[in-house]
């Protein structure tokens, strides 16, 4: 009676992604009503900011009043639903991007297709790339919810791109290659390429090298490439961040119809409520396609109006990006010193709302069991919701999404000191295993001594 | 290997048609009254722009809402963060509530079982997906709302199978239709998952009477199939008759709670009872657990603005509003409707009774050079570029019969309809057989005037055999 796709799994939710949310939810905590609850660290939200986009709004009551000069203008938005955008919202997010790279890309409004939300933006540009059983390759560890995003109602496959902490799990030509051929062998045209950059869940930017590299790999392929820079505003330590428009624009391959970026305002902003997104592409045809799929998914015009406004204010943006940045610095710099204590270590990130955690030396195994169970008692016992790198297709265990920037400075305390606590028990109950295996030890070789001492002796 | 995907390369949009194209000469040349008085009257589009003083009355009453407060405090933070694609609760708790008050508070909306989207052409493509694979079809009674074909095929892979209507009984769906297009369906190797209505329907604008809406039930019920009713336009009902929804049906016939009301789904929005297509709202009710479930997932590929469904919630919850708005909403679409109805009337042509939209469905058939699709498409031309009025032909809305229009009276001012009359009488008018009806016209109008209270009696009562006019 139902769709395949309803009948099957294959939204993806049932990855411990979800379900690490879906017990916070259970038992969410709170500072006075609920301080033993779980403290939510899988939700990379940027809650840092607020206060600059509130005063921002008590500055202009006119623009979420509806009104502009004394005129009202709820009839002409609620009757907006031009699927072409507001050209005010374009401008404004044309420049705000630009100043995010520097200015050393400018942004055409012509190329930019309006979604609700990158997760529509995202879907769209499979919808418009590839058919039904066609492959992208994807660098993993990546966002659990492209599972969903990107193959549920599209039918497309995901090749993951398999990168290792060896090298910082930086894209090599090598596990491109690889990725490129695995999909061969399983049947699957490669229809492109898409990253995230900077990279969730890695915290890092794109360098320069890998860009290089993934063009000159999907040019030569003559496949897509996609770049979604929904962190682009979150970068807030060295090196600077490197768009992937950047690097095509040093290999003259700035108009090249095969390089799509997507954009969205819920990480930079803090507004995923809001629901905005877009599509930026060199290919008309792409463009025109996406345009019209964006009716599936518009944007209420009631928030273009909004934050037309607010990015069209460029003072505003140019302090907002500069605030962001440094709170996000130091709450990074928080998590991280909080974690040295505790003896554990991340990946160096220079962008995000998290970190990339090393767990690894807390399993039991070095396999993914052992890292499931690292992870449930860290949810249950220890009461932190962190997300476990199997749910981001990593392929070494020990690895967990840590984010910080969705909660206040007291609350990151008590996550602290939560980890500091599971830390010195965990370590408190090896050296009792140590010690319990010190003497079991010493009492097996008493045993064997005794045992082959038989073989020589009658009795001792 | 191909660059794109087929759905890009192909025209699967289905955008080429002249629904869209009208519209496009339309934004080339648009009619202002001050800056460009001869250009196109826009009259190909469904809005409803009459009741907008109404929710700015109240927006100015209660500035809270749009200013994103909660008893004077700022909930910005809340908002900006709330991505629950369950939606806000006292949203659906409010859309519920509207729903069954535009019901007659008859029927019962359980806010679970609502799943927001953003608009109904959201709703329904994500309804497509839930209940379609690739290939499957669903049918549905022509004319039907041009969009489908890009909203219900596209990106779903399904089809869609006419049920043939005629202006014989009105164009209402009868028991043989159904079964032909079922019939039409398995000739071509098609899976047929359900049937999709508009309801009140789009470009008709007539409600469906409780005879076709228990002939519907009682068909998806022998064919153990869905039913999709699209009530985007059940709070434009303004004739005397009241709406009645394919929920009214499952009550009066018990179903409610059984396998059959598992299979049958309604579709809402607020485009066109609140005229706020800019702030895409939509939703899809089941009674099924699994399509609730898996197209409230589905709806992250289009969720509703938090700061528009804390606005929209707030101005729904005012039930002292809602009353107020439903019935004068009611009385402007009536008497706009009549306006419009009597000046075509007196350039000798005809509509189909309606009793709800915000269009009527005009006959010009004999306005028609020769009975077909061309001379349809031809006159639409002239209507187009030489009347300046864009209207919608009925073969963009897959009408078996040419010569039917769909005009809309809702998105204008009265001035503006007046002018787009005056322009139509003096078009007909300069045609041989406009002069030859409009002589004629007043006498024969008056006649059919007389008949249509008797027909509409009997339309009510509907057997198999009906008068050829309504």
């Amino acid at each position: 009676m139902l769709s395949s796709k309803v009948i099957n799994d294959s939204h993806g939710q049932d990855s411990s992604y979800f379900l690490g949310w879906q017990e916070y939810e259970k038992n969410p905590f709170h500072e006075t009503f609920n301080p033993s609850g779980i403290v939510q660290m899988g939700l990379a939200e940027n809650q840092l900011s607020f206060d600059l986009i509130e005063s921002w709004l008590e500055e202009h009551p006119e623009v979420l009043g509806l009104k502009k000069n004394e005129e009202s203008l709820f009839r002409n938005l609620a009757l907006f639903q031009d699927y072409h955008g507001l050209p005010a919202f374009k401008d404004a997010l044309a420049k705000f991007m630009g100043k995010i790279r520097g200015n050393k890309v400018k942004f055409d409004t012509n190329k930019m297709v309006l979604t609700a939300g990158s997760t529509s933006a995202n879907e769209t540009l499979m919808f418009c790339l590839a058919n039904p059983g066609d492959a992208f390759l994807i660098p993993a560890p990546y966002y659990p919810g492209f599972d969903r995003d990107l193959k549920w109602r599209t039918g497309v496959e995901i090749i993951p791109i398999q990168c290792k902490s060896s090298n910082g799990f930086k894209i090599t030509k090598d596990a491109l290659e690889n990725a490129y051929e695995r999909a061969h062998k399983l049947n699957l045209n490669v229809k492109g390429v898409l990253i995230t950059n900077p990279s969730n869940p890695l915290g890092t930017s794109t360098t320069r090298e890998e860009l290089d590299l993934l063009l000159t790999f999907t040019s030569t392929k003559k496949i897509h490439m996609v770049s979604d820079e929904i962190y682009s505003g979150t970068v807030f330590d060295c090196p600077e961040f490197t768009s992937l428009l950047e690097v095509a624009k040093d290999k003259n391959m700035d108009l090249d119809e095969k390089i799509h970026v997507v954009y969205s305002l819920s990480k930079d902003l803090g507004l995923p409520g809001f629901r905005v997104g877009l599509i930026y592409s060199n290919n008309e045809k792409v463009v025109s396609a996406a345009t019209k799929m964006s009716s599936f998914g518009l944007i209420s015009s009631q928030t273009q109006h909004l934050l037309a406004n607010l990015l069209s204010d460029e003072i505003f943006t140019t302090n907002y990006l500069e605030e962001n940045r440094k709170r996000l610095k130091e709450r990074r710099d928080r998590l991280v010193s909080g974690l040295k204590e505790a003896g554990i270590g991340c990946l160096k990130s220079n962008a995000g709302l998290f970190c990339w955690v090393d767990l690894r030396h807390l399993l039991k195994y070095n396999n993914f069991e052992a890292e499931h169970s690292l992870w449930t008692k860290i949810v249950c016992e220890v009461g932190l919701n962190i997300s476990p790198g199997s749910s981001c297709h990593c392929d070494e265990p020990g690895w967990f999404r840590v984010c910080f920037a969705n909660m206040s400075d007291q609350t990151m305390e008590v996550a602290m000191d939560r980890v500091k606590g599971f830390v010195e028990d965990t370590n408190r109950c090896k050296q009792k295993r140590t010690m319990w295996d010190t003497r079991r030890r010493s009492l097996i070789n008493k045993w064997v001594s005794k045992l082959s001492a038989v073989n020589c002796e009658s009795e001792r | 290997m191909k660059q794109l995907s087929t759905k890009v390369t192909s025209n699967g949009h289905g955008q080429d048609s002249s629904y869209f194209l009208g519209w496009e000469e339309y934004e080339k040349n648009p009619y202002d009254e001050i800056k460009n008085p001869n250009g196109i009257i826009q009259m190909g589009l469904a809005e409803n722009q009459l009741c907008f003083d109404l929710i700015e009355s109240w927006l100015a009453k209660n500035p809270d809402a749009a200013s994103l407060k909660r008893n004077g405090q700022s909930i910005f933070r809340e908002l900006a963060l709330f991505q629950d694609y369950h939606g806000m609760p006292e949203f659906k708790k409010a859309m519920a509530e509207f729903m069954e008050e535009i019901r007659g508070n008859r029927v019962t909306f359980d806010p679970k079982k609502i799943v927001l989207a953003a608009g109904s052409t959201s709703a329904n493509e994500t309804l497509m997906f839930c209940l379609a694979e690739p290939g499957d079809a669903f049918l549905l009674p022509t004319p039907y709302y041009p969009g489908f074909d890009r909203d219900l095929k596209w990106r779903t892979g399904a089809e869609i199978v006419p049920i043939h209507c005629s202006s014989s009984n009105g164009f209402q769906i009868t028991e043989s239709a159904l079964q032909q297009a079922y019939q039409q369906a398995q000739k071509l190797d098609l899976k047929v998952k359900g049937v999709l209505v508009t309801n009140p329907s789009n470009p008709l604008g007539t409600a469906l009477t409780r005879r076709e809406l228990n002939l519907l039930v009682d068909f998806i019920t022998s064919k153990n199939i869905h039913l999709i009713s699209d009530e985007i336009y059940s709070g434009t009902m303004f004739g005397f008759e009241q709406f009645i929804s394919v929920m009214d049906v499952l009550k009066d016939k018990k179903l409610e709670n059984t396998e059959v009301s598992k299979r049958v789904h309604v579709v809402y929005s607020l485009s066109k009872d609140l005229g706020l297509p800019g702030f895409r709202v939509g939703a899809i009710y089941s009674n099924d657990e699994m399509v609730v479930s898996a197209a409230t997932k589905m709806s992250s590929f289009g969720l509703v603005s938090s700061q528009t469904q804390y606005l929209l919630s707030a101005l729904l919850s005012d039930k002292k509003f809602t009353s107020q708005y439903l019935e004068e909403n009611q009385k402007r679409l009536k008497s706009r409707q009549k306006r419009l109805v009597s000046g075509l009337e007196s350039a000798g042509i005809t509509c189909l009774r309606s009793n709800a939209g915000l269009f009527c469905w005009v006959d010009m058939r004999h306005l028609l050079d020769t009975n077909t699709f061309e001379a349809e498409l031809d006159l639409w031309k002239k209507i187009v570029y030489n009347v300046k009025l864009n209207i919608s032909p009925g073969s963009s809305c897959h009408c078996t019969e040419p010569g039917w229009f769909r005009v809309c009276f809702a998105n204008m001012s009265e001035d503006t309809l007046d002018l787009a009359l005056k322009r139509l009488k003096t078009f007909v008018e300069s045609t041989d057989c406009g002069r030859m009806i409009s002589r004629s016209s007043h006498e024969r109008l008056k006649s059919l005037r007389k008949k249509t209270v008797s027909n509409w009696v009997f339309r009510v009562s509907w057997t198999d055999r009906v008068p050829d006019e309504r």
